[in-house]
């Protein structure tokens, strides 16, 4: 295969933001997550867990708390609004002003008309659901004291609230205040100190679980409002918990970063007396559990630590299946890297700012395995902020290294980098058709910019020095609604393909600016995907792990692509559990085509068998070991080097060096606050 | 937990000493769950009230005749049926009063028993394998009866289910050692034949227990070696053709109960519900080697769940019907009821067995199968064992022999038979050793304990044989590996020992206190090490004592039965120990037969925590502790000084990592 020179790239400092609320919808099997810095990512939990949809945070907006109303999303914060959003452009539908103060809390109720919001004022706010906004209705009998958690009982007649030392029942008709639960403060210190309900389920049967701030876990009688059972199982908080569809089952978030499982058991089986029994505890976080959600095989956490963590119950699932393997997603299933191929330059994409990067430089040769001395250090060239208040959504780099553009929700704005990207100017005339983009990608030769908008069409602008011109739209058939999610130009210029999250992929001929063909739809959502350079082949990888490789000219599967699918790929692959999320090609060897995920990157060779069931797929160690003529015999078609982690970026520039940019979670770790102190033993 | 309750008598047994079973033939369930019919082994069936505990009527046939089988109640035409002198079946009703007089007839063939269930017909069970269902004997009383078992094949035991769709009769045959599961459906009729995997050559089944669960039967059954075997069979499984061969069963081992000396003699195992299994006539396993219990054991967790003690004589018979156990013992026929929630935990825990489908099952089987093939060339090498022969030759022949011997049987490779075989054979040659003082085999012992099959309760002699013969390293190991040594075996060889270590006037003077056992002594790693430098460090405590003493001493420390000279003992073998550690820190010492250093620093930290007022007031131990002290001190001082030198060295190692993952580097990798 041979040897490779590596950029080796540490010092792009993403950092996801910590994780606020969760909602889960089993109906579309969606997790929508928002972050703490107003970003919200939405989770196909029916496609290997894929992150779908991005929509960038806001400065001014602090996601509290979630709320699915169907296929509707709701999101309230403590900037006091209630937010609606519009998943198929990404962004904001409308947000209405609840004047109550900072909003701790939503909820709807079961037939999903109404929505309540608990606001610091101590109200308890309904809202109409309308078709296409929500209304205002009414107040419920305001209380003293902030509200921090609501829960609707399924019957929709009875709202309990968690406040400042109690849980309030509510009579959703009259308004009114029928029971009052006192919760009593923790033990010892913090006697004094209020206790807080952090979160609060109401369960059909009338039961209440409470968790508050004083560690415990307590179950109550919402009928009588009489405390059944308490369940001291933290020291710090609990803030978050979840109940199960069926409600036999319930999980506690705590501020150690345990997640607490209780199940709703008889002691026997044959009698009728169940109770909340604490089984397990899953400790898969070292910071709070913010959020949780319990969906019929899992447990879903996501807390300060920034990672998302799907726990399987293994009652729940096979055991030893795919599904039985506890997941974590710690970045972005999309590049926030973009590599200049022919100015090694590199641009990474943060929330609030863009940083572009010479890459280093060295002389000499070494041997495999070892450093080179680097000549030249990495260069900082340009260190971007955005305007407004709308966090960066999507950005490119020219592979010349000569423009930069960006989008927000509400903006776009094109760059001219010159003198070897070291100055920019603003490119001010641009086209009024050239809107808030979801994705962006320029042509190889630099002379076109194409960003994708609304209703999956992509705007094709030529960039020219003193003017960009538009050039057209390029449409895909009616009824194409989702938002395109990758773009991918051909290296001659005549393709450009565009892939959704309607799993649709389409490809058009630039030249014409109209549909070329449309790849037969795959159930799983492409996650990567690219046009060969000399074969124009299209290769797309998918959130199920599966290749394809779609000829453009003959409009069908190729030869090669046929014989993956007949023999299947090897089992090792198709477990692997974070998707692909770039393919580039090797223009040395047609037969080469690079892929990689978080922690590998693998170099497909066509023209080598494909690894068969019995073969091993990690081999490369097993092939340095043997000596040159037996690693034909025990050679296949997927060369894995898992060398580097947590893998952001893998490229390959013009002079045949890879890019690997990396990002590993220590560093991520390290910049975290400290957790909660917890008592070692002889400490 | 399953739980059983305070039982009651049903009936006494009648007297008779020497007679190996109860007198009763058998219990089956009447019209309700207080119902039961008894039939004795003669003349006799009685109707009794079980709450009642009095029998409501009671029948005999005449003198000169006898039950053959026991008397079954068909709850369809509210009758009695039972076998009188092997062909002769006798029915009645509840208000017929004398026998005699009721319906009888004659058939052509030997009877081996009446079965009836609810919701089944009766069926009669010839003695050659046939069965018939009781109306269409009846309607031709002399029809010719075909032999289904080949001439030298004997009925066991048999029952009869009735399945949603179908009544099944089964019964298991022996034929020269082997045994064999036969299945009868009825109506459409066929027959099945299983081959019951061997077990040890010569034991046969002492129990057979049936239950139908999930479209599948499941026979349950005991060996005398404690193991409870369950075998599955599929209700639907494909009827065979004419002529086929035995289907090989496979197996499952659910429980190898402990069966103390000697195998099972009477004992009976019975299904109560797919958990757990009621056992009759096996030891207790924390109740020394008595087998007269009733125990209710949990096959899923493998724990016992409750035991009784049975007064009396057990005969190895066990009934269960809606929830209450019938036992005979001693001179009383008992009933206890019982209870066996099922635990909800385990399933939430998914602790549960999952219930297979029919395919899963087959695949099962297939593999068992396999599994079966494989092993039977290894059971043949274990048969040639013959055990009475191996046995006799550890009673009778010498020394040398007995040893070769040994190593012989040790070097085999089949573990799962050596267990049962390794207690029986320490055993032997323990109390050949108690009773012939000539004969001691030390290396051979102490190669049986190595096994680690062997605990004390299987071999209760050995550590007596071990005092006896004062083999202090054999009583070490024992003490080191037996988990089971009850605390009085442990003082009491200590004690000895003691006496032993102040006659050969080894020890310290305050030895009269008989109670402290837990003076210490350095192990046998120490020994040589000690002679050379016993002058100027005479170990505290007898040498004896000390081999003893260091697997007691863990154990005693926990029953914290500590006293104040022990205590002062202890601590002084354990800064003995100390010094020799810290003297020659780089010797590796001997893992198992000697405390670790971290040992003797938690040992002499427990101590002291414990006992530090009582010891900083006792004289006599002032000048130990400041000596201990000063050199403990030392030790923290020396040991700070290396804990710098660790710092600045794991500096070292950080900063050559650091080097390594730096922001940026470029490197050259080789793809193959």
């Amino acid at each position: 295969m041979g040897e490779f020179k590596v950029h080796r790239i540490r010092f792009f400092d993403y950092m996801p933001s910590a994780i606020r609320a969760m909602a889960f919808s089993t109906r579309t099997e969606r997790l929508a997550l928002a972050r703490a810095d107003g970003a919200l990512e939405i989770f196909n939990f029916s496609d290997n867990y894929f992150q779908e949809k991005v929509l960038p945070g806001h400065d001014g907006r602090a996601v509290e708390a979630l709320c699915w109303v169907g296929p509707r999303l709701f999101s309230a914060g403590l900037n006091g609004e209630i937010t609606e959003y519009d998943l198929e452009n990404l962004r904001p539908r409308y947000t209405v002003d609840a004047y109550g103060g900072p909003i701790w809390t939503i909820g709807v109720n079961s037939q999903g008309t109404l929505l309540a919001v608990g606001c610091e004022d101590g109200t308890v706010k309904m809202f109409e659901v309308l078709k296409e906004r929500i209304q205002f209705q009414r107040n419920l009998d305001r209380q003293r004291g902030r509200i921090i958690s609501l829960s609707w009982h399924p019957s929709g007649t009875l709202i309990a609230a968690g406040m400042m030392d109690m849980i309030r029942i509510f009579d959703a008709e009259t308004g009114r205040a029928t029971h009052r639960l006192v919760v009593d403060r923790g033990a010892g210190a913090s006697k004094s100190k209020e206790v807080v309900v952090w979160s609060i389920a109401f369960l059909s049967d009338y039961t209440i679980i409470s968790s508050d701030s004083a560690g415990k876990v307590q179950i109550w009688d919402g009928l009588n409002g009489t405390l059944i059972r308490t369940h001291l199982i933290t020291k710090w908080d609990v803030l978050a918990l979840s109940v199960s569809q069926d409600e036999s089952s319930l999980v506690a978030g705590t501020s150690e970063g345990t997640v607490v499982q209780f199940q709703f058991l008889s002691s026997t089986v044959d009698r009728l007396d169940k109770d909340w029994v604490r089984t397990r505890t899953f400790k898969n976080h070292s910071h709070d559990v913010r959020a949780l959600a319990h969906t019929e095989t899992a447990v879903v956490s996501g807390g300060m630590d920034t990672q998302l963590v799907v726990r399987p119950l293994l009652d729940k699932v096979e055991k030893n299946t795919r599904e039985s393997a506890i997941r974590k997603v710690s970045f972005p299933h999309r590049s926030l890297v973009c590599c200049a191929k022919k100015a090694g330059v590199l641009l990474f994409q943060f929330p609030d700012h863009l940083e572009l990067w010479r890459l280093g430089e060295s002389d000499g040769y070494g041997k495999p395995g070892g450093s080179l001395p680097v000549k030249r250090g990495p260069e900082k060239l340009i260190q971007l902020k955005r305007k407004g208040e709308d966090h960066i959504c999507c950005s490119a780099l020219s592979p010349c290294g000569g423009w930069l553009a960006y989008s927000t929700v509400t903006s776009f704005r094109l760059y001219r980098l010159l003198n070897g990207s070291i100055s920019i100017c603003k490119v001010s005339k641009l086209p009024k058709d050239l809107r808030p983009a979801h994705q962006l990608c320029f042509s190889t030769d630099s002379s076109k910019l194409f960003a994708s908008s609304s209703n999956s069409s992509v705007v094709v602008v030529a960039l020219n020095e003193p003017e960009c011109k538009y050039l057209g739209t390029l449409k895909a058939k009616y009824g194409c609604r989702q938002p395109v999610h990758l773009l991918s130009a051909s290296e001659n210029g005549k393709w450009l393909a565009t892939a959704n999250t309607d799993c649709e992929v389409h490809v058009y001929n630039l030249d014409k600016l109209k549909l070329h063909c449309t790849v037969p739809v795959y159930g799983s959502c492409p996650t990567a995907m690219a046009i060969h350079p000399t074969t124009s082949n299209l290769v797309v990888v998918h959130a199920d792990q599966q290749i394809f490789e779609y000829s453009l000219v003959k409009k069908e599967y190729t030869e090669w692509s046929r014989r993956l699918q007949k023999q299947g790929l090897h089992s090792l692959w198709l477990e692997r559990d974070t998707p692909i999320t770039h393919v580039t090609f090797n223009p040395k060897n047609p037969a080469h085509i690079i892929v990689q995920d978080l922690f590998m990157f693998c170099i497909i060779d066509k023209s080598l068998p494909l690894p068969e069931a019995k073969n091993v797929l990690y081999n490369q160690m097993t092939l340095r070991s043997l000596p040159e003529p037996d690693r034909v015999l025990h050679s296949h078609g997927f060369k894995i080097c898992k060398d580097f982690q947590h893998l952001l970026c893998v490229s390959l520039l013009e002079d045949h060096s890879l890019v690997v940019v990396e990002r590993p979670l220590l560093d991520i770790v390290s910049q975290l606050p400290a957790p909660v102190r917890q008592k070692k033993f002889a400490t | 937990m399953a739980a059983l309750y305070a039982g009651y008598t049903l009936r006494g047994l009648a007297p008779a000493q020497n007679r190996p079973n109860s007198g009763i033939q058998g219990v089956e369930a009447e019209r309700d769950s207080d119902h039961v019919v008894v039939t004795d082994s003669t003349r006799c069936v009685t109707l009794y009230k079980v709450s009642d505990q009095k029998p409501l009527s009671c029948w005999t046939v005449k003198q000169g005749h006898t039950l053959t089988g026991a008397a079954v109640y068909n709850a369809r035409t509210q009758e009695y049926v039972a076998v009188s002198d092997r062909k002769v079946i006798r029915i009645w009703k509840e208000d017929d009063i004398i026998l005699d007089k009721a319906f009888k007839a004659t058939v052509s063939s030997d009877v081996w028993r009446v079965h009836c269930v609810a919701g089944g017909d009766p069926v009669v069970l010839f003695h050659r394998g046939a069965v018939r269902l009781l109306d269409s004997l009846l309607s031709a009383p002399q029809q010719p009866i075909e032999e289904v078992l080949s001439p030298e094949e004997a009925i066991s035991w048999s029952t009869n289910i009735v399945t949603e769709s179908q009544q099944f009769v089964i019964f298991t045959t022996e034929q020269k050692g082997d045994h064999f599961l036969y299945l009868q459906r009825l109506n459409p009729n066929s027959l099945q034949r299983y081959h019951l995997e061997r077990e040890e050559p010569g034991l046969s089944p002492l129990s057979f227990s049936v239950s139908y669960r999930d479209k599948h039967i499941r026979l349950l059954y005991l060996y005398p070696n404690g193991h409870v075997y369950e075998s599955v069979v599929s209700v639907r499984a494909p009827v065979p053709e004419e002529g086929a061969q035995a289907l090989p069963l496979p197996r499952s081992l659910l429980l190898s109960l402990p069966v103390g000396e000697g195998l099972l003699q009477a004992a009976s195992a019975q299904e109560l519900d797919e958990a757990h299994v009621a056992v009759v006539g096996v030891p207790h396993p924390s109740a020394g080697s008595g087998k007269d219990f009733l125990c209710i054991w949990n096959t899923n967790f493998q724990t016992l769940q409750a035991g009784k003690e049975m007064a009396g004589k057990i005969y190895g018979q066990l009934w269960s019907f809606w929830n209450k156990l019938f036992i005979p013992h001693g001179k009383t026929f008992s009933v206890i009821p019982y209870d066996c929630p099922k635990s909800s935990l385990a399933s939430a825990l998914g602790k549960q067995r999952q219930s297979l489908t029919n395919d899963q099952v087959l695949e099962l089987i297939k593999v068992r199968i396999q599994f079966i093939l494989g092993s039977l060339a290894k059971h043949f090498i274990i048969k040639m064992l013959n055990k009475s022969v191996f046995n006799l030759l550890m009673q009778t022949a010498p020394v040398e022999e007995v040893q070769r011997e040994v190593q012989l049987l040790l070097s085999r490779t089949d573990t799962q038979d050596l267990q049962t075989s390794v207690g029986q054979l320490a055993s032997t040659l323990a109390s050949r050793s108690l009773n012939d003082p000539a004969f001691y085999t030390p290396s051979s012992l102490v190669q049986l304990v190595h096994t680690r099959y062997l605990c004390h309760s299987v071999c209760p002699d050995l550590v007596l044989l071990a005092l006896e013969r004062k083999d202090y390293f054999l009583c070490q190991l024992c003490l080191q590996f037996f988990p089971d040594i009850p605390e009085v075996v442990t003082c009491a060889s200590l004690i000895a020992q003691e006496h032993e270590a102040g006659l050969n006037g080894f020890s310290l003077a305050d030895e009269e206190d008989r109670s402290d056992n837990l003076a210490e002594g350095g192990a046998t790693a120490q020994r040589d090490n000690e002679k050379a430098s016993a002058a100027e460090q005479m170990c505290p405590v007898g040498l004896h004592k000390a081999v003893l003493l260091y697997p007691a001493s863990a154990r005693l420390l926990r029953s914290n039965i500590c006293t104040m000279l022990s205590n002062v003992l202890f601590l002084q073998y354990l800064q003995f120990v100390y010094l020799k550690f810290s003297h020659d820190a780089c010797k590796p010492t001997q893992g198992l037969r000697s405390p670790s250093l971290t040992q003797v620093m938690d040992w002499m930290g427990l101590l002291l925590d414990a006992h530090f007022t009582v010891l900083v007031m006792t004289p006599d131990v002032k000048d130990l502790l400041l000596n201990l002290h000063r050199f403990v001190k030392s030790q923290v001082r020396f040991v700070s000084e290396l804990g710098k030198i660790e710092g600045s060295l794991q500096e070292l190692d950080k900063m050559a990592l650091k080097r390594d993952v730096g922001q940026y580097s470029i490197e050259i990798i080789e793809l193959f």
